[in-house]
């Protein structure tokens, strides 16, 4: 049978969606209901001398004015961080708290400070304006180079100098060595502009309390609702994961933005009991803006060294990363290892030395966006690859063929603690050229000459890190949980089917993909199949959906319960048969005895195994319900070739994407027509971090500039071209399925190969880097302040 | 939002009456400004007057040598009115570059205008082609009519009627856009009538405003290649972080040109 | 608290609601209907987008007071029962979705672009959902519904 992977199912996801019956969590209501509205922060960094809430506590419908008092008089916990980096010193991080609600002090705009509960929305904004807050302004820095400067505003008494660690990893004095050798050194300074996520639906959450049990119920707009549960009932509300249930409904869009535990989830949840009514809290999307947690935000230094022909000798990189007000969840793991351990690329680099300063400011917490750490890497290995390029006088394919890791030399342990299991790098480049019509460049700059415009084409060969594991190795890196996957496969007496997933699903379509795996596996139409997430009360455990894990380590947990099933099975198998164990065949859904047409279908055995009158019952235990934990043996290693082709107005410095392709390595894929949805939605990710989106602080108030869409820019459909993505596979040689992971290579792939060709575009006028975004006024300036090399239209 | 009262005029006499009759009151046109900036809080009206009841503030009319738009018409009846694409087809231009398509099925001239904000389409049009602004009171050269950021000649109780568009030999309008949120970075209309050349520019300034010097040289002479080289001051201009008042000067230039060529 | 009568979906509704009320809180608050979503608080992200009287407009940016009499058609009511309009069905198709959560709005538009202009070139799509903002597809599968459900001569 085996028909279904590989086949581009249509989303059993979809009807619902179109029809508008999607159930997110804005969605729901709850008998009794109440609504909060969360007071935050309008500065940037200041002291709360005091918070007065009896006025509005008497205003119509206010059921309840909550305050970082009353947080603390109940003993509620701080949001904790998942992941501790050491210093070079081998000492611990800084880890200050970080209160649900303020405790004498805010760090950012949009830092909660209070909440109040009223029988509408309404009612509660209004209400909030009667909250008398007494703020003390403090001098407030956003920019995380300046605030390790000397005299810089000081965010956390426990943070000197306002640093969180100084971390290292790499042979510093192997890299030293190998650039005072070197015949020649390319060197970048950078910016990774920082991005606000900004999926689709705001975050919500809705919290209850069961006087009668006991028992807390919170949905929420979440990821990884089983992480949800662990850390805020291990550390924030002290309540036991027997008593705490996190529903993660629909979510719409997540990018990494609903990974991490809030503070609104907690309130809510605790609020609920206090007033002992459902809570219900929505962000606006201006609060989306200043609560959400941000991405990227480095400053790097880098250099290569390269020897007289181009081979790369050694990287030294250092980075200054920028961690907002409070630690996020993941935060402390992405600029360390999840970024360094990246920075071997695809290419043979036999040293490498990165060093990274995380750095408190007065802005939104800073932590995983879609790629996190690996966006940052690639962006700036490859374009300090174009620089080397220009600095060797070599083509900028050609220098990276000279560097590839080949296609023989794998498992390649590289100079930063991966180990590589598979990957063809110049065959993704070989197809991408060839699809991108690289051959016929030349004709289109000349005919975009013609126009007025100028042209420019980038190429970036990506790598990347998913399904980060296994567990016990991430532990040794200050890992703070496991990073297996849950996986339960449960034949009904009827045959039909419950898998149920620890991953989530928040627009990737596991539904359709997890169930399309499990109809190869077990034989059976995907009909029967029911594919169940988002419930820490129907699923066992689960980590969640982030870094592109989902179906290379939660689809081998599936398949790990799978060949459970397959193995008691055939123990009932036997039995009924009346056949040896080591006789009975699996094929197509169907256990047979060798060489003879006895069988016995999936359903039949699911019927004895749920009626065991005829059963082994001695050795075999009624019911067919298999559930896996699977620790993956390493990463998986997506990788590719993006292509990018741009043209420039110069007169207005606008730059419009004209072509564009993805040639990606992302292993076996299950669903081609979902793979490329989640590569395009990805390019365009990094595409918008190229061109258009670029989050801005105030650097004098810390003021969020960029605070909505009018000023934030989002790309839409007007922005770009149509895309062409293909595949140049090898397969993961670790897990049954042979999956990489899809969901980031686009945005990983895209912001370098992007720049590349814009500053391929202004080549003519001696510029040789541009910071992101490449905005038309960034572009005309940079023209602007450059040589002429022609008269002006 | 704040709540308020509410109110759907039947006739503009009775918009303008329960206008005149409390000061915090606001007319409610389409409501693409007004309603976003009341979800904001930053406004605290104490009542709406609403007037997309009033049918006869709607719609376009081709009177003489003059196309009337009136004061409720949506943009996007504009954008596609046979009558606007014939008789001074830059404004049905004009009109298809506000907002996008949703925005456009409810936005309106009179409100547009009203409000004057100062990187809104419509105002260029208006002072461009030397439109005179229609009042239940009187009638308002578009010269004297925007008198600053957010500020027109209107006075309490007065409400636009129409807008008379007198053709021209030749107009053009060129918007570079905000990326985010679409309104002019810098919008230019460029209108020749006879010998008259009037070049207004919106998105870059306190309010739209004619470029004299724009004007004089395409009166000297109506060719893209005349405003190419003249360089715009960049004293008194708006600077953020979409555009400094440099980049913005510079703009002024490149869509007059652009405006100039898409006159045709 | 005023009271504002309309038609949603072919149905005759009434309800109370604050003069401040929005459409789309009318809608998903007040009856129910929660396919219609709220992505922005400034009028651009476009997941709120309805039909009223038969064109687009943002149920974010008008008063539900001022739908009085008004013939509203939100995603609940496009397809015909059990079979999905062809915008729908095409979106499907195409995979022009993945979470959902701007599909909605995208799709109430995309209708009405049709409506306007039955056989749109691609660049004439992409114009026309400078109002709808999707962060998931990258838009590239919803201007190829957008596309065949056109072809199809719908």
């Amino acid at each position: 049978m085996a028909t279904m992977i590989g086949t581009s199912v249509k989303r059993r996801e979809d009807a619902k969606f179109l029809t508008g019956r999607g159930n997110y969590t804005d969605d729901i209501n709850r008998p009794g209901q109440v609504h909060a509205y969360i007071i935050r922060s309008p500065h940037a960094h200041a002291t709360l001398a005091s918070v007065k809430t009896d006025k509005a506590a008497k205003r119509p419908g206010v059921v309840a004015v909550l305050t970082g008092a009353d947080t603390a008089a109940d003993g509620i916990g701080g949001l904790p961080c998942g992941w501790l980096i050491h210093n070079k010193d081998g000492s611990p991080m800084v880890e200050p708290p970080h209160p649900p609600l303020a405790q004498g002090k805010v760090r950012h705009v949009g830092d909660p400070v209070a909440v109040v509960i009223a029988e509408t929305y309404a009612q509660a904004r209004d209400a909030a304006e009667h909250v008398e807050i007494d703020y003390k302004a403090l001098p407030a820095v956003s920019d995380a180079s300046k605030a390790i400067e000397r005299g810089a505003p000081q965010l956390h008494d426990e943070a000197k100098g306002n640093l969180c660690y100084d971390w290292h990893l790499g042979d510093k004095a192997a890299v030293d060595a190998a650039f005072a050798k070197a015949a020649k050194v390319a060197k970048i300074d950078l910016i990774n502009n920082r991005l606000i996520p900004n999926a689709m639906e705001p975050r919500a959450a809705l919290g209850e309390f069961n006087r009668a049990t006991g028992e807390y119920t919170l949905y929420t707009t979440s990821q990884n609702p089983h992480v949800i549960r662990l850390l805020m009932g291990a550390h924030v509300l002290h309540v036991a994961e027997s008593k705490l249930r996190v529903i993660a409904p629909d979510v719409g869009g997540g990018f990494g933005s609903k990974i991490y535990h809030y503070a609104e989830e907690a309130i809510v949840t605790w609020a609920a009991a206090k007033v002992n009514r459902p809570v219900k809290w929505t962000a606006e999307r201006s609060e989306s803006f200043m609560s959400d947690a941000q991405g990227r935000d480095h400053a790097t230094h880098g250099e290569l060294a390269l020897d007289k022909d181009g081979k790369f000798l050694a990287l030294r990189v250092s980075t200054v990363a920028n961690l907002g007000g409070y630690l996020s969840t993941f935060s402390t793991t992405i600029p360390t290892w999840l970024y360094a351990t990246l920075l071997a690329g695809v290419y043979t680099t036999p040293v490498i030395y990165c060093e990274v300063k995380a750095v408190f400011t007065n802005t939104v917490p800073v932590d995983a966006y879609r790629g996190a750490g690996r966006p940052e890497a690639s962006y700036l290995l490859e374009r300090l690859v174009d620089i080397a390029a220009n600095v060797c006088g070599l083509d900028r394919a050609e220098i990276r063929k000279r560097n590839f890791i080949p296609k023989t030399a794998f498992p390649y342990q590289t100079p930063v603690a991966l180990q590589y299991d598979s990957g063809d790098y110049p065959g993704c480049l070989e197809t991408a050229v060839k699809a991108s019509d690289y051959a016929g460049y030349d004709k289109r700059r000349a005919a975009s000459e013609k126009a007025g415009k100028l042209r420019g084409i980038g190429i970036s060969t990506y790598i990347e890190a998913c399904g980060i594991a296994p567990s016990a190795v991430v532990g040794s890196l200050g890992a703070r949980a496991g990073l297996y996957e849950v996986g339960t496969v449960r034949v009904h007496p009827t045959g039909t089917i419950s898998v149920l997933t620890g991953t989530h699903s928040h627009g990737q379509g596991h539904e359709t993909t997890f169930a399309q795996v499990v109809a190869d596996a077990l034989g059976v139409p995907m009909e029967s199949i029911e594919v169940v997430h988002g419930d820490t009360a129907m699923i066992p455990f689960g980590m969640g959906t982030y870094g592109s894990r989902s179906l290379a380590v939660g689809g081998s947990a599936i398949l790990k319960a799978v060949d459970k099933i397959v193995a008691k099975s055939k123990k009932i198998a036997a039995h009924l048969l009346e056949a040896a164990e080591a006789d009975i065949e699996f094929k197509d859904g169907v256990f047979s005895v060798a060489g003879t047409d006895r069988s016995k279908t999936l359903g039949e055995i699911a019927l004895a195994a749920y009626v065991p009158h005829n059963y082994p019952i001695e050795t075999v235990e009624p019911g067919l319900d298999e559930t896996a934990f699977y620790d993956p043996k390493n990463f998986t290693f997506p990788a590719g070739t993006h292509i990018c082709e741009v043209e420039v107005d110069p007169q207005t410095g606008v730059v419009t994407v004209e072509k564009f392709t993805a040639v990606d390595d992302v292993g076996r894929v299950i669903n081609p027509m979902i793979v490329e949805g989640q590569v395009h939605g990805g390019v365009v990710q990094g595409i918008g971090q190229a061109l258009y989106e670029g989050c801005v602080y105030d650097p004098k108030t810390g003021q969020l500039l960029t605070g909505s869409m009018m000023d934030y820019c989002m790309p839409r459909a007007d922005n770009l071209p149509a895309f062409s993505v293909g595949h140049h596979t090898t397969l993961c040689t670790h897990n049954q399925l042979g999956v990489k992971g899809c969901g980031e290579v686009g945005a990983i792939g895209s912001p370098p190969a992007v720049m590349n060709a814009v500053v391929d575009a202004l080549k003519p006028y001696g510029i040789t880097h541009l910071d992101m975004p490449a905005t038309p006024e960034r572009v005309w300036r940079a023209i602007h302040s450059a040589r002429q090399p022609r008269a002006a239209e | 939002m704040y709540n308020f009262e509410y109110s759907r005029a039947k006739s503009v006499a009775d918009a303008a009456k329960a206008a005149s009759g409390d000061a915090e009151a606001k007319l409610l046109a389409g409501g693409m400004t007004l309603i976003p900036t009341l979800k904001q809080r930053l406004a605290k009206p104490t009542a709406l007057i609403d007037l997309n009841g009033i049918a006869d503030l709607a719609g376009i009319k081709r009177d003489g040598n003059n196309l009337v738009i009136g004061a409720m018409t949506r943009h996007a009846e504009v954008a596609r009115s046979k009558d606007v694409k014939a008789v001074i087809p830059a404004l049905a231009h004009l009109a298809e570059m506000i907002g996008d398509p949703a925005v456009r099925n409810r936005g309106t001239i009179g409100g547009s205008i009203a409000n004057h904000d100062p990187a809104a389409d419509y105002p260029a049009g208006v002072l461009g082609l030397n439109a005179t602004v229609i009042t239940n009171k009187r009638q308002i050269k578009a010269d004297d009519f925007f008198t600053g950021m957010f500020a027109t000649a209107l006075q309490d109780g007065e409400i636009i009627t129409a807008v008379s568009f007198p053709k021209p030999d030749k107009a053009g309008y060129m918007k570079f856009k905000n990326p985010a949120s679409r309104y002019a970075i810098v919008g230019v209309f460029v209108a020749k009538t006879g010998n008259d050349v009037r070049v207004a520019v919106t998105g870059a300034g306190a309010g739209v405003f004619r470029a004299k010097d724009l004007e004089s040289a395409l009166t000297k002479s109506f060719l893209p290649t005349a405003v190419e080289g003249i360089k715009i001051a960049a004293d008194g201009l708006n600077s953020d972080i979409h555009a400094s008042a440099e980049y913005r000067a510079h703009l002024i230039t490149v869509m007059a040109k652009r405006a100039v060529v898409a006159c045709g | 608290m005023p009271s504002v009568s309309l038609t949603v979906n072919g149905r005759k509704v009434s309800a109370e609601v604050e003069q401040r009320t929005l459409l789309v809180q009318l809608l998903r608050e007040k009856l129910g209907l929660t396919g219609t979503h709220v992505g922005c608080d400034t009028s651009q992200c476009g997941a709120c987008v309805v039909h009223v009287d038969g064109t687009s407009i943002k149920s974010c940016t008008i008063l539900a007071v001022q739908c009085e009499g008004t013939n509203v058609l939100t995603i609940e009511g496009l397809a015909q029962g059990d079979k999905l309009h062809p915008m729908q069905e095409a979106f499907r198709e195409h995979h022009g979705l993945q979470c959902g959560f701007c599909t909605p709005g995208m799709v109430m538009s995309a209708v009405d672009l049709l409506k306007n202009n039955p056989k749109p070139s691609e660049r004439e799509i992409r114009e026309w959902l400078e109002g709808n903002i999707c962060r998931c597809t990258g838009y590239h599968n919803i201007v190829k519904a957008i596309q065949a459900a056109s072809q199809a001569g719908r």
